[in-house]
């Protein structure tokens, strides 16, 4: 029997903070091993210092397998517990992550390394016994060596060719073989999560905008459903509509860029350079509805920032359907051109049980054939009345992540049309009221990445005490990694593009 | 008479970059967009020229030898390569051995800088480079041999001028396989797709363009230089042999295969604009049938 049965919460819905069941480490523990056992998920796993920051209170965010909702569970620690990660592969990077912040050490943690390079946010020491005083350097760290005559290794970054953000990349190979890739990041560590706590103000939205700068819109939605709940305040159809349409606006900007990009990385001309003017043909789009080529000033607490009238519905949908036209012919010359598929096929792949045990998401997960969508799983929002249909494809390679893509174009152009073609009549934007004192709120949203996750916990005046942000990317680069294993070297390029994922969104 | 070799020899060394320009040119037509100017690389060149070096102090004189020797090797081939029905520069009995192992030298040095920079990327590329000209050399000299066994003669100023219709006449298959080999080795040796990407910024994929990443400067222009004079010298050759045009007027001629070249150059702007690039792995696939194809055309000619 698991505790949380009958406390199933709904996504973007709010509880009360002494709702949330605190049990002891070992009935924690049980819960979220029989839960990601059964196939369900653990969405987020964070710590919040007590108020003498003696202990520290994990939280876990956990999703049985089609459940359809979530279930809170909390549990206190000291300076230590035993390690989630040795029997359940999704809380790796998260057990490292609340080892970073608070120095508390999951014991039997295989691979306890830091996350984001930065000092322990409690206490005298970290978690790996530095001071205060000892040096942090970013990525100055152990790597995982495979040793032998004929193993080479091969580093990538921080500094990259191309204009791309920084990340670290150790490959272990054998000749052209990877054997082993492991990926070092957090050079983009802003320190957003703990700038957040008490908010909201006038700068919170702002964070969320430029969280991840590709996926302003589905952070942005993230956020505000999330002080929404703890408000009360209701979103009218209308804003659910446009907010549905700038989240599939960002979408097919995103997809759009991807194919191109990946058209781009085997040397297939035609399809990189008309991608690469079609995506901003896209953004233009979100550009005409709210002034922002990235949809920046267009989501807000309560609403919309921006109306749409008529004459730019209009508009937004003739350009949609050329642009889609476009589109359609420059990525189906990527199905047809055999060269191509020949690069495609076959690399970089993964299984549905890797992906499932590492808790991948969104179209990394759904191209191995998962039905991993919040739209479909937890709808909130527009998509609680419009039923978007999961695109899913079985290979897990490169084509599949490719075709995923060009599935969800097709389906969100489709979305878009009709719902600017009938935006229902009502005020953009309501007034926000305070937030729920002492409460607590998981919203989720799909963004073209995948899963995005944030937990609000609010303090005594309903400020925001803990804010925990999850990318889906925070979840997906091990995917990438493992997808590597027994890759040829030069083809690691075409599988980063494949998954390419977000390196602020998981440095924060 | 005597004119021709020379003003051909200077018409290649000034003329050379703009394949480069001519296959840009290609490429940016296809994906509908303006695209750099044609003389593009002479402004790099240029540009290059001017800049000063920067060399890693874990390099040794090797590291600044390879571009300079490269670049050396690169000119004696260009002497040694006849052009429009004129003979070479120079040349003397067996010289294609010589053209061919010029190259050798070439790629020999570009290599050895490259391993002088200890660099990991550098290293993975020079591999690649080894393996794959292991296997393009035997096609082109295997081509070569054959077009000499066509013209009875070992020397490439007499046998490229000595080729005619009457010899496509009579062994047009043999010599249609060994176009279609120099073509393949054409486009590998120059590194192009589908064997490498010559736009590509990404280390990892990187064959040819990953192993001069250290060298900036006139280094630089040097390998430029040399690459495009190259692309010049395969180019001629090829075209030497898929079209030998013989009006009896030296100006036409030199017209002719001129023209020839550019439209070598378009071609290769074509491929780049219609397929992608092969997986390394085929790489070597590619390049055996090359291999298989000039050693057809000489079994044949041995008959």
């Amino acid at each position: 029997m698991s505790p949380y049965k009958d406390r199933l919460l709904f996504n973007g819905e709010t509880a009360r903070l002494d709702q949330v069941p605190v049990t002891d480490m070992t009935d924690f523990r049980e819960t979220v091993l029989m839960t990601t056992e059964g196939g369900g998920r653990l969405l987020s796993l964070f710590g919040v210092p007590a108020a003498n920051a003696k202990t520290v209170r994990l939280y876990a965010v956990l999703s049985a397998a089609d459940s359809g909702g979530y279930a809170l569970l909390a549990t206190d620690v000291v300076d230590q517990y035993p390690a989630l990660t040795p029997e359940c592969a999704q809380a790796n990077l998260f057990e490292r992550e609340i080892a970073e912040q608070w120095g508390v050490v999951p014991e039997g943690h295989p691979w306890l390394k830091p996350v984001r390079y930065h000092r322990a946010y409690r206490g005298k020491t970290d978690a790996w016994g530095r001071r205060a005083a000892d040096p942090i350097e970013p990525c100055v760290t152990n790597y995982f060596n495979v040793e032998g005559e004929e193993v080479h290794e091969v580093a990538v970054g921080p500094v990259h060719a191309g204009i791309i953000e920084p990340g670290h990349f150790r490959f272990q190979c054998n000749g052209e073989n990877v054997m082993h890739l492991e990926i070092s990041l957090g050079y983009q560590h802003r320190g957003i999560e703990r700038a957040l706590s008490g908010g909201p103000n006038a700068r919170t939205v702002h964070f969320m905008e430029t969280l991840a700068g590709d996926t302003t819109v589905g952070h942005t939605i993230a956020y505000c459903q999330a002080v929404e709940s703890l408000a009360g305040c209701g979103v009218s159809v209308r804003a659910e509509e446009m907010r549905g349409v700038a989240l599939e606006l960002e979408r097919l900007a995103n997809h759009t860029g991807d194919l191109g990009a990946l058209a781009g990385d085997v040397g297939y001309l035609p399809t990189a350079s008309f991608c690469g003017r079609l995506r901003g043909d896209w953004l233009n789009m979100t550009a005409l509805a709210c002034g922002s080529r990235f949809g920046r000033g267009w989501v807000r607490p309560g609403g919309m920032g921006v109306d749409l009238d008529p004459v730019r519905c209009e508009e937004m949908i003739e350009r949609s359907e050329k642009v889609f036209r476009d589109v359609k012919g420059a990525v189906e010359l990527l199905w047809d051109t055999p060269s191509v598929m020949a690069r495609f096929e076959e690399t970089g792949t993964l299984t549905p049980a890797l992906s499932e045990s590492l808790g991948l998401v969104g179209l990394a997960a759904r191209a191995c054939g998962v039905r991993r969508d919040v739209r479909f799983e937890y709808p909130s929002g527009i998509f609680r009345f419009f039923n978007m249909p999961v695109a899913t494809w079985h290979t897990g390679d490169v084509f599949a992540r490719a075709y995923v893509r060009w599935e969800e174009v097709n389906h969100s152009v489709a979305f878009i049309r009709e719902r600017l073609s009938s935006l229902s009549e009502g005020p953009a934007r309501r007034e926000l009221g305070p937030l729920a004192p002492n409460a607590v709120t998981v919203s989720l949203v799909e963004g073209w990445r995948g899963e995005i996750c944030h937990t609000v916990i609010t303090d005594s005046e309903g400020r925001i005490a803990a804010y925990k942000i999850v990318d889906p990317s925070f979840h997906n680069w091990l995917g990438l990694a493992m997808a590597l294993r027994n890759q040829q070297i030069s083809d690691f390029p075409l599988c980063n593009k494949s998954f390419n994922l977000s390196y602020c969104g998981h440095d924060l | 008479m005597t004119l021709f070799p020379i003003i051909n020899f200077l018409l290649a060394l000034v003329s050379a970059p703009l394949l480069l320009g001519v296959i840009n040119k290609t490429k940016a037509l296809f994906a509908g967009r303006r695209g750099q100017p044609v003389l593009q690389a002479y402004s790099d060149l240029w540009k290059l020229l001017h800049k000063g070096a920067v060399y890693s102090r874990t390099t040794t004189w090797v590291f600044r030898a390879g571009p300079v020797v490269g670049l050396a090797c690169v000119l004696v081939a260009a002497a040694l390569t006849p052009f429009g029905g004129a003979p070479a520069l120079m040349g003397f009995s067996g010289d294609l051995l010589l053209l061919v192992y010029l190259f050798g030298v070439m790629r020999f040095f570009t290599v050895l800088a490259a391993l002088d920079t200890g660099s990991a990327f550098e290293g993975m590329g020079a591999s690649r480079e080894v393996q794959f000209s292991a296997l393009a050399e035997p096609a082109f000299l295997l081509g070569l041999a054959a077009v000499a066994h066509v013209t009875g003669s070992f020397s490439l100023s007499t046998m490229f001028p000595a080729l005619d219709a009457t010899d496509w006449s009579q062994a047009g298959p043999a010599l249609l396989l060994v176009a279609a080999a120099l073509f393949i080795v054409f486009l590998a040796e120059n590194s192009r797709i589908p064997v490498d990407d010559p736009d590509t910024h990404l280390e990892l994929t990187m064959i040819h363009e990953v192993m001069v990443l250290d060298h900036g400067g006139p280094d630089f222009a040097f390998i430029l230089y040399g690459a495009a004079l190259k692309l010049w010298v395969l180019g001629a050759l090829l075209s030497g042999i898929l079209l030998p045009v013989r009006t009896g007027f030296g100006v036409i001629d030199s017209a002719i295969a001129w023209a020839a070249l550019v439209a070598l150059a378009a071609a290769v702007g074509v491929v780049e604009s219609s397929m992608a690039r092969l997986r390394l792995l085929r790489v070597p696939r590619l390049l055996v049938g090359a291999v298989l194809l000039s050693g057809l055309a000489f079994v044949l000619l041995l008959r």
